[in-house]
């Protein structure tokens, strides 16, 4: 579904990602581990097609097609999402109403039919279950005053309602106490199946107590330098990342 | 300035008044008013932006312009009534076309109690003598051109009083229309209104267009609150792409009086504001809500000044600016707290976006205080989208243009939010909508 070769990418004129290569494919869970600095965020930006990333090199396709060509909003209908780390807040703009227009903005690109308000409605009460969010909120302004775990409960709730194919988690379990997080993760679970892809980016392991991975990748200096099962990530728990390091003498002596 | 240097839009207007025929003329004291006026506008002309207060908007191109008076078919030209309907407000109704009062558009029948409504060309062929003081005002300031003129050659407009006590419950409906023309006219509307003591009123002050044209409109607007009068006046500006409106509106709030203003400006080429408010009584309160929504050349001018002038007054003042394309917006919000006016309490606000590179802003927040005692806040920015904003709306699929328009339209719509009229602001929302860029 996913197909990341050698992918070089660059901010502000300096080289992130240096030479990336993964494949996700559907009903898969790929964990991205890695220190600070290593390039986690900036692969979840250039795959949701954030501005100021430039890829020199390598290609990313998406079900065969040049996702990197794709506009941000194309790459969402064509079923990408982006988790974010840190949701905007939109003041002045409807929880419920942003996410009706996200959903029929999809929907028409793709040449389905829009959902009335009844239909959305009937949607949101069903996805509640999947991953609940007071009514309150609902009809807040979009993030807006939103505690750290209220927002990345509406991120999942976003991702609940517009059922991506493959879903980004960008460092989910940021900011977030273990209650929320255990909440978090089990409204990613409910969201596993065998046609969608996820690829969750953390620094930390203990999100995967929660979300188990099929596949754990550590991402060091713009590649990902060692890739395993799940308990790849229980041996970074346990040694730290200088592990990693130590494995690959072409990233002695790199910064982390 | 002498003859010789006369504009041709100068020229064109003294034509003008040469030729009005003015109701109420033959009264000593107003015609004197009218001379004196028109003398003073002969002579200094327009304003060039060398004076501050129209440092941003340049006369020169309308100084090369010519008018015809007055619209001698404006009796009776036809003007569908959907052009001025507005959902919310059904109440009594004043109907201007190039400036003539048309009673056959008007509804002025069975006015509730304490209600009174003329309009200003048949108040003068009865007893002027209470409107002497309005209307023989003399404009000093070098700036105030367009009052001269008003004052000048208006023969028409609104009286309007309200009844100590009275409360009225229905919006009363002020429409000035600008109707396609053989040429371009200069047309003028003075209005006069009073709330008398713990009086309430709705006003909707409402600027359409029926056909393109490019019409010079003034309008002068003296408003006055005795003790304990509440005032809610909402003004949506929507007249013709290429006309130029000039609007003086000054409000006095004496003791306990309060006063809410909103204001959406939407339509015209050139369009310029002159709101002068004074908190004249112990307690009075104003608040003002604004926005202007610009797109193409046009150039929109408002000029704010409020004056603390009593104990315990309160100012609320939030006014919000977009300008797309090749627009420019100007917004000045002077606030002065005067001697004596201890214990005050004023607070503005403009923020201001820009969606294209070539349209400009300028915002100017002043405040001047002399009392003691006194809170004050302002602040002024000038700014575009929030990239980051912009981002999470399209990561979720909404396309750019869609996303542009969401974010602009929030920006502005919690000004209204407290304008008790549902239907007339949701409505008020709707005209935003659709004046927004590709919304």
């Amino acid at each position: 579904m996913l197909k990341i070769e050698n992918l070089h990418a660059r901010v502000e004129g300096k080289d992130i990602l240096k030479g990336l290569t993964l494949t996700v494919n559907p009903g898969e869970v790929h964990a991205i581990m890695g220190p600070n600095g290593a390039g986690k965020s900036t692969l979840g930006n250039v795959l949701s097609g954030r501005d100021g990333y430039e890829v020199t090199e390598g290609s990313v396709t998406f079900n065969g097609v040049d996702l990197l060509a794709l506009e941000p909003e194309e790459r969402a209908a064509a079923g990408v999402f982006l988790a974010f780390q840190y949701p905007v807040e939109i003041p002045g703009v409807n929880n419920t109403y942003f996410l009706r227009a996200a959903l029929n903005a999809q929907r028409k690109q793709r040449g389905e039919k829009e959902l009335d308000s009844m239909q959305f409605l009937k949607l949101v009460r069903e996805k509640l279950k999947i991953m609940q969010i007071s009514d309150e909120l609902l009809h807040r302004a979009v993030n807006e005053g939103f505690s750290g775990g209220e927002k990345k409960r509406n991120e999942i709730f976003q991702m609940a309602v517009l059922e991506p194919k493959l879903a980004i988690l960008d460092e989910t379990d940021s900011g977030l106490d273990i209650d929320a997080l255990k909440q978090v993760a089990q409204g990613v679970n409910a969201l596993r199946s065998t046609e969608r892809g996820f690829l969750v980016i953390t620094h930390y392991q203990r999100l995967l107590d929660y979300i188990e991975p099929d596949f754990v990748h550590v991402l060091a200096d713009g590649r990902i330098v060692e890739s395993g099962d799940k308990t790849l990530a229980l041996k970074l728990e346990e040694h730290g990342y200088a592990w990693v390091a130590d494995k690959d003498p072409a990233l002695t002596g790199a910064s982390a | 300035m002498s003859e010789a240097q006369r504009t041709p839009f100068v020229e064109s207007l003294l034509e003008a008044a040469a030729q009005a025929q003015l109701p109420g003329s033959g009264i000593g004291w107003l015609d004197a008013a009218r001379r004196e006026n028109l003398e003073a506008f002969a002579a200094a002309g327009l304003p060039d932006t060398r004076m501050e207060a129209w440092k941003y908007t340049a006369l020169r191109a309308l100084g090369q312009r010519r008018f015809e008076p007055g619209d001698a078919q404006a009796a009776t030209r036809a003007v569908d009534d959907a052009t001025y309907a507005l959902p919310g407000v059904d109440g009594p109704a004043l109907v201007f076309v190039n400036g003539v009062f048309r009673a056959d558009l008007s509804r002025i029948d069975s006015l509730p109690a304490g209600l009174s409504l003329l309009p200003l060309s048949h108040a003068l062929n009865g007893d002027a003598e209470p409107l002497r003081f309005a209307l023989s005002r003399h404009y000093r300031e070098g700036g105030d051109a367009f009052a001269r003129l008003n004052a000048a050659l208006a023969g028409d407009g609104v009286v309007l009083r309200v009844a100590a006590g009275a409360k009225v419950a229905q919006a009363v409906h002020l429409v000035m229309i600008g109707a396609a023309a053989e040429s371009d006219l200069a047309w003028h509307v003075r209005h006069i209104v009073e709330l008398g003591e713990d009086a309430e009123l709705s006003l909707v002050e409402h600027h359409v267009a029926s056909g393109e044209q490019q019409h010079l409109g003034t309008q002068v607007a003296d408003v006055v609150l005795r003790k304990g009068a509440q005032l809610r006046h909402v003004t949506l500006q929507n007249s013709s792409a290429g006309g130029t409106l000039v609007r003086h509106n000054s409000v006095q709030l004496d003791e306990d009086a309060q006063a809410s203003l909103y204001v959406l400006e939407l339509g015209g080429a050139l369009v310029r504001h002159d709101l002068h408010a004074t908190l004249a009584g112990d307690r009075a309160r104003m608040e003002t809500r604004g926005v202007f929504v610009l797109n193409g050349r046009q150039h929109v001018d408002t000029q704010m000044a409020l004056r603390h002038q009593a104990l315990n007054t309160a100012s609320d003042s939030i006014w919000r600016g977009v300008a797309d394309q090749r627009s420019r917006g100007v917004f000045r919000g002077a606030i002065v707290v005067a001697p004596g006016a201890d214990g005050s309490d004023a607070s503005l606000s403009s923020k201001n976006l820009l969606l294209s590179g070539q349209a400009e802003i300028d915002t100017k927040p002043e405040l001047e205080i002399y009392a003691d005692e006194v809170k004050a806040a302002h602040g002024a920015t000038v700014g575009q989208l929030d990239e980051r904003s912009l981002f999470y709306l399209r990561s979720r699929g909404i396309p750019l243009t869609e996303a542009r328009a969401i974010l602009t339209a929030a920006f502005c719509r919690a000004v209204f939010e407290s304008l008790d009229n549902d239907a007339l602001r949701e409505h008020l929302d709707q005209q935003l909508m659709a004046h927004l860029p590709s919304a």
